[in-house]
């Protein structure tokens, strides 16, 4: 647990959906608090709601009842202090790699731009590819892309959901090595959604289990274990069945 | 062309079919050979059935060549070309603005919607009155009625391009604080720009297609009117069937340049296959 003050608050947040006449509550009650240059996974099964809890904190949906606080003021619209790394593919297919990263700066001068650029580049590992076109990138380029966008603007708060979701497995694993270097060098809060309980494991400081829909918050669960994470240590071992028993899964097939 | 140099010919055709080619020489050697059979199957029809008024290739061939060397073709196909060139340039110019218009504003969508898919499918053709009514025979009518045939196309196009943009750029967009006619700038109209050159290049074809049929009705130039100027004066047949084949050529090369527009960095990700 970390002693910093509070960055981002949930306070009795739930969101129910108008389907077919009858309300389908997808999140119910949700209190949290979030400590300023955490990282956070949100874990839990497909459809508890963490995405939509996300999208809220982000700004782009409005809770039903409860509010969202950054720095204690209420969260009504996105903000580019806070910044979301989504999904799907949300750079830009039709703007180069240098192009997508400059959109969050492009009110400040050239030099800067120049100079703000070149460096979340370089920090993403994207160094050669700067007129690149996105469609010209592998995934995990793509999704190196997305995070230098979101990097470029500084942000306190990044908000990522399922980020690495649609990459292969090794890919996967570098880019949470990268996510946890940069997090280092930076120390942004992070609220990252994930369904996947190892890639919980290996990034989050806290993991905050969500039960199935309603989503509600089972338990959250410290991960005290030192970066870079030994993913064969027994520590992480029990963290892991933790987890799997919290989530309602059996861990062996 | 004799019955047995015919045979060759499919012969030679078929067996271009059977050949272990490169892609690239399959895609210039297969259509030529089908065309080049086509052509001999055409020759052969007329000779089996006899007819004295349907040309034959080599009497169509002649015709074309007559045609080049009068300099009567080469102003109806300026005629034709200049009405397509105005009537779809100023369609796009009005239709891109306002499909942009229709796709992103809700209330304009349902309050213009409906109005646009009921004149839509008037054809352009049944116009032809009205347009001689309002503009007299001349490049004013066709100008006009290339505008009809190319607006729609477009317009349509351009809202369901707007409309179909991912949501996910938005967000983005709105996340960054890109808003306002940025936004309009920075993504509304390049993330439907790949589906907006789709809409004109349809706009094109159809254009190309309307102006023939307009010329041969109400105008006294142009490649339409050229075909029934040559059937009404002594049913010269090969000049009809060498001026349709005109008419296909520059509509391949006007399809050719507008797919020139597919190329650019800015739109190329919208055709690939993702």
């Amino acid at each position: 647990m970390s002693s910093n003050p509070d960055k981002v608050v949930f306070n009795g947040v739930s969101k129910s959906f108008g389907k077919k006449g009858e309300d389908l509550l997808v999140l119910e009650d949700i209190n949290l608090n979030i400590a300023e240059g955490e990282l956070v996974c949100l874990l839990g099964p497909s459809g508890c709601g963490k995405s939509t809890l996300l999208n809220i904190a982000g700004g782009f949906e409005a809770p039903t009842t409860g509010s969202v606080r950054v720095d204690g003021e209420p969260v009504l619209r996105p903000d580019p202090r806070r910044v979301f790394v989504f999904q799907e593919y949300g750079i830009f297919p039709w703007a180069s790699v240098w192009d997508n990263i400059v959109l969050g700066i492009r009110h400040l001068s050239r030099e800067r731009q120049h100079e703000i650029a070149q460096e979340t580049i370089d920090l993403v590992g994207l160094s050669g590819f700067e007129r690149s076109y996105p469609m010209e990138l592998s995934g995990g380029m793509k999704q190196r892309v997305e995070v230098a966008r979101a990097l470029a603007v500084s942000p306190d708060v990044l908000y990522m959901d399922e980020p690495f979701g649609a990459l292969d497995s090794l890919t996967r694993l570098t880019m949470r090595s990268e996510l946890i270097r940069i997090w280092q060098d930076r120390h942004p809060t992070i609220l990252f959604v994930t369904h996947d309980v190892d890639e919980a494991i290996q990034l989050a400081e806290r993991v905050v289990v969500f039960s199935a829909r309603p989503g509600r918050i089972e338990e959250i669960i410290d991960v005290d274990l030192p970066h870079p994470r030994d993913l064969g240590a027994p520590e992480y071992g029990q963290v892991k069945n933790r987890l799997y028993e919290r989530l309602g899964v059996s861990h062996r097939i | 062309m004799s019955a047995a140099w015919i045979a060759l010919v499919l012969a030679a055709a078929g067996l271009a079919f059977g050949l272990r080619l490169s892609r690239r020489i399959q895609e210039w050697v297969l259509p030529a050979a089908l065309a080049v059979a086509l052509v001999a199957l055409w020759d052969l029809a007329c000779r089996f059935t006899g007819s004295v008024i349907f040309p034959t290739p080599h009497q169509t061939w002649l015709a074309s060549l007559e045609l080049i060397e009068s300099q009567r073709l080469w102003g109806d196909i300026v005629a034709s070309l200049f009405r397509v060139t105005w009537g779809f340039f100023l369609a796009a110019g009005v239709g891109i603005p306002l499909g942009l218009v229709i796709g992103w504003s809700t209330r304009t969508f349902r309050a213009m919607n409906p109005i646009i898919q009921g004149l839509r499918p008037i054809s352009p053709i049944a116009w032809i009155p009205i347009s001689i009514l309002w503009f007299g025979i001349g490049d004013g009518a066709g100008i006009f009625l290339i505008f009809l045939s190319s607006f729609f196309p477009i317009t349509v196009g351009t809202t369901a391009a707007v409309r179909n943009i991912p949501l996910v750029y938005q967000r983005s967009a709105l996340n960054f604080g890109v808003r306002g006619l940025a936004l309009f700038r920075c993504v509304v109209l390049p993330a439907a720009l790949p589906q907006i050159i789709t809409s004109l290049r349809i706009a094109l074809g159809v254009a190309w297609l309307v102006i023939v049929a307009a010329e041969m009705v109400g105008m006294d130039s142009g490649l339409g009117y050229l075909i029934n100027d040559a059937r009404n004066a002594g049913s010269r047949y090969d000049l009809v069937v060498a001026t349709m084949i005109m008419i296909g050529l520059i509509g391949i090369v006007l399809d050719f340049l507008i797919r020139r527009l597919e190329r650019f960095d800015e739109v190329r990700w919208g055709y690939v296959q993702r």
